[in-house]
């Protein structure tokens, strides 16, 4: 212990025999003036102090206790392979440099959060990702959510909606509105926002694939609604390269993907200022099965590949980089998450401004969206689900996210009920206005073990990206499975350790107790796939055929070109009432299929 | 080195699914991986297969055994599609086992259609193992 410390605390100072048995009396202006002597915690002479001692403590303390009490566990290591020491000290991070690495919040390197007041300004965006059944049946979800303090509207899209499939399509059979809501033209995207003035709101949309055609039928609404463009507000996922590494979701080959990816970038550029055309989504990564580390290397190194796909196509990076946001998961191992979220801040803006020559401060900080893990959710008792999102939601917090997402509890059963969903929005609520958590930014910044874990996953990730450019890159490392494999063989090696009880999960491998199934679920019934269908047909009676005809043919002949820019044929074509499906047909014809690298 | 020890899904071709349209596939690889551990000769689908190609699949590689897996809350439709298929074709003989989130109210109807099993998230694998072995005895010992 250092000196001055042990006089702060009473001890080595004698007590005056009045104070026997009471606590030690000490001169408050003394300890003022102890407490503001200059302190190096990092020179040199206290950090080999401090190394000596604890060889000392090692050998007199911590090897006798041992002797008569082992540890749980012979090896401490977390799930992404990071061994954990027993405590961490100044001598950890004795490299880190405050004004390099950490900074301050709002300023470069970003680690200590992105804003200059974070959440002491403006709490995070609470944000309920919804969406089942028919239009109206989420319509009304979305409008409850706003009458009860949500901030922003989050969509899911069916099965057949993510691969770019019609309702009345013979593969959507039994999928509609299953796990999130249909939607087979702009009709439905009308019904999905009657009443909700989409300038606003902020809508989120979990799409990918067929991401640009559903932007477009967005637009098209707010068009009908009367709301320009550069007024609209919201997310589409877009983020391609995670669905070939985790997801699976896509409808065509990896290039056809990216070149409409990249005509978004440059039509949102132009046209859609406040639009985040492509959220770079680490969720799913984790979700399938990687560890925090490789879901954090994976994201940012498909990140860095959408800065470049923007450059090639002749913006400049301080153009479109600002609009670039990121989608995280958030785990059961806390301090690996807010460690992890403050490495992301770091690499980010590094990254950009080192290797991408970014010199606007908004295109190197790195704003996401947390969502809390769906795979740690558990059947067995599932109100234990209550306590495991609010722990994960605390992190995303304390890692500074700019919205969050969590689930609920029944969501290992099936879609959530509206009083479990309401839960999750109230659990956000506790954290930010019962905890005090929000009004000091960074609370961890300067933990030894947060630090020393934040340079670590940095460290570990740099790894990831050299290991990643010496394949070939990202578009190279999925064709040849290398993504697909690492995420693979982490989700078998958790699983073993379940199996083995080397990893706990309460209720399951632990404290299980006999118990049913619960029934009362929200359950989507077949109606909606029949009410969808009928509601086409008429549709495809409805509408003007030889003007849809003519915005495919006009839409073919852009994708046939690959120099010309996509997004207004698609436009054209969502505005005659061309189906989802009928569009990304005639992608399906100019590019072809997709088929995934086996990887057994 | 230990000595060999039979493994106790050796001799076991199993075909692991996911029918229809959903991606979702960390459960499907686990168990890929799992089967495998336990001496059994492991098919991967792939995604995006329709029941149909599934089946037909099955038949092809001359299964004992289709595992199949969905999250996406399409399993009435999409594993009785498959059972159905492999009846008409005359392969009714392939054990079908179902996993994914599958609400209990359900699973009768699947056990209906020989689709067993019907694990949740968090069964242990080897649970899923043995009831894919205990199943295949039953049928080599029947025919």
């Amino acid at each position: 212990m250092l000196p001055n410390l042990r006089k702060l605390r009473g001890e080595g100072t004698p007590m005056s025999p009045t104070d026997q048995g009471r606590f030690p009396k000490r001169n408050l202006k003394q300890l003022k003036t102890e407490r503001t002597v200059k302190a190096d915690a990092f020179s040199r002479s206290r950090l080999h102090a401090i190394a000596t001692a604890q060889r000392r403590w090692k050998e007199q303390v911590l090897n006798k206790w041992l002797s008569t009490s082992s540890e749980r566990k012979t090896v401490f290591e977390n799930l992404s392979g990071i061994p954990l020491n027993r405590f961490y000290t100044s001598r950890d991070i004795a490299s880190n440099n405050y004004l390099e690495d950490l900074g301050f919040p709002g300023e470069y390197p970003y680690t200590r959060g992105i804003y200059p007041t974070m959440y002491r300004g403006r709490i995070w965006t609470m944000r309920l990702f919804s969406g089942f059944g028919t239009p109206e049946d989420t319509n009304r979800r979305l409008r409850y959510l706003l009458e009860h303090g949500e901030t922003g509207l989050s969509i899911a899209f069916d099965m057949p909606t993510l691969y770019g499939y019609d309702a009345d399509s013979p593969r959507s059979l039994g999928e509609v509105g299953k796990c999130g809501v249909s939607v087979s033209s702009l009709e439905d995207m009308e019904r999905i926002f009657a009443g909700i003035p989409v300038g606003d709101v902020s809508t989120s949309m979990t799409i990918n694939a067929p991401a640009a055609v559903l932007t477009c039928m967005y637009l098209a609404v707010a068009g009908k609604q009367g709301v320009p463009p550069d007024q609209l507000r919201g997310t589409v996922q877009t983020d391609i390269l995670k669905e070939y590494m985790a997801q699976k979701e896509w409808n065509y080959p990896p290039e056809a993907h990216l070149r409409i990816i990249r005509d978004m970038i440059v039509y949102s550029t132009k046209n859609l200022p406040n639009w985040n055309y492509v959220s770079i989504s680490g969720y799913h990564i984790r979700e399938a099965g990687s560890s925090a580390l490789q879901e954090l290397a994976f994201t940012l190194a498909d990140g860095f590949e959408y800065v470049k796909l923007g450059l090639n196509a002749g913006l400049a990076v301080d153009d479109f980089a600002p609009r670039l946001s990121f989608f995280f998961n958030c785990g059961m191992d806390f301090f690996e998450e807010v460690a992890k979220f403050r490495a992301a801040r770091r690499i980010w803006a590094r990254v950009m401004k080192q290797k991408f020559h970014a010199r606007d401060p908004r295109s190197m900080l790195l704003r996401f969206h947390t969502q809390t893990s769906g795979a740690s959710l558990t059947w067995q008792q599932p109100l234990n689900n209550v306590v495991r999102t609010a722990i994960e939601a605390l992190a995303a917090v304390l890692g500074g996210t700019q919205s969050l997402h969590t689930n609920s509890y029944d969501e290992a059963w099936a879609l959530p009920t509206e009083q479990a969903a309401t839960i999750a929005l109230r659990t956000q609520q506790i954290i930010a206005e019962e905890t005090g958590v929000a009004d000091v930014i960074d609370p961890f910044g300067g933990s030894y073990y947060v630090e020393w874990l934040t340079d670590e996953i940095e460290k570990r990730a740099y790894e990831y990206f050299d290991k990643i450019e010496s394949l070939g890159g990202v578009l190279a490392a999925i064709k040849e499975g290398f993504f697909q494999r690492e995420i693979a063989e982490t989700a078998y090696k958790y699983q073993k350790q379940i199996e083995r009880n080397e990893r706990v999960v309460v209720g399951v491998n632990k404290y299980a107790v006999k118990e049913q199934p619960p029934l009362n679920t929200l359950k989507v019934d077949l109606a909606a796939q029949e009410k969808q269908i009928q509601r086409l047909k008429e549709l495809r009676a409805a509408r003007d055929n030889s003007r849809v005809q003519v915005a495919l043919e006009n839409l073919r002949r852009t994708f046939q070109d690959d120099e010309a820019n996509c997004i207004e044929p698609i436009l054209a074509a969502v505005r005659e009432y061309a189906t989802l499906g009928e569009i990304v047909d005639v992608g399906r014809q100019v590019f072809g299929e997709w088929k995934e690298p086996g990887i057994l | 080195m230990k000595a060999p020890e039979r493994k106790p899904g050796a001799g076991i071709r199993v075909l692991v699914a996911k029918p229809g349209l959903n991606g979702h596939d960390r459960g499907a690889l686990v168990l890929c991986r799992a089967f495998r551990d336990a001496g059994m000769e492991v098919i991967y689908a792939g995604l995006l297969a329709t029941p149909e190609q599934v089946a037909q699949m099955a038949i092809d590689e001359d299964v004992d055994v289709v595992a199949m897996s969905l999250l996406n809350g399409a399993h009435l439709t999409a594993f009785p599609k498959v059972a159905a298929v492999l009846r008409q074709r005359g392969a009714s003989d392939i054990i079908l086992v179902g996993g994914g989130i599958i609400p209990e109210e359900d699973k009768p109807l699947l056990e209906k259609e020989g689709i067993t099993g019907n694990f949740g998230p968090g069964t242990r694998l080897s649970e899923i193992i043995d009831h894919i072995v205990t199943r295949v005895k039953k049928e080599r010992t029947h025919s």
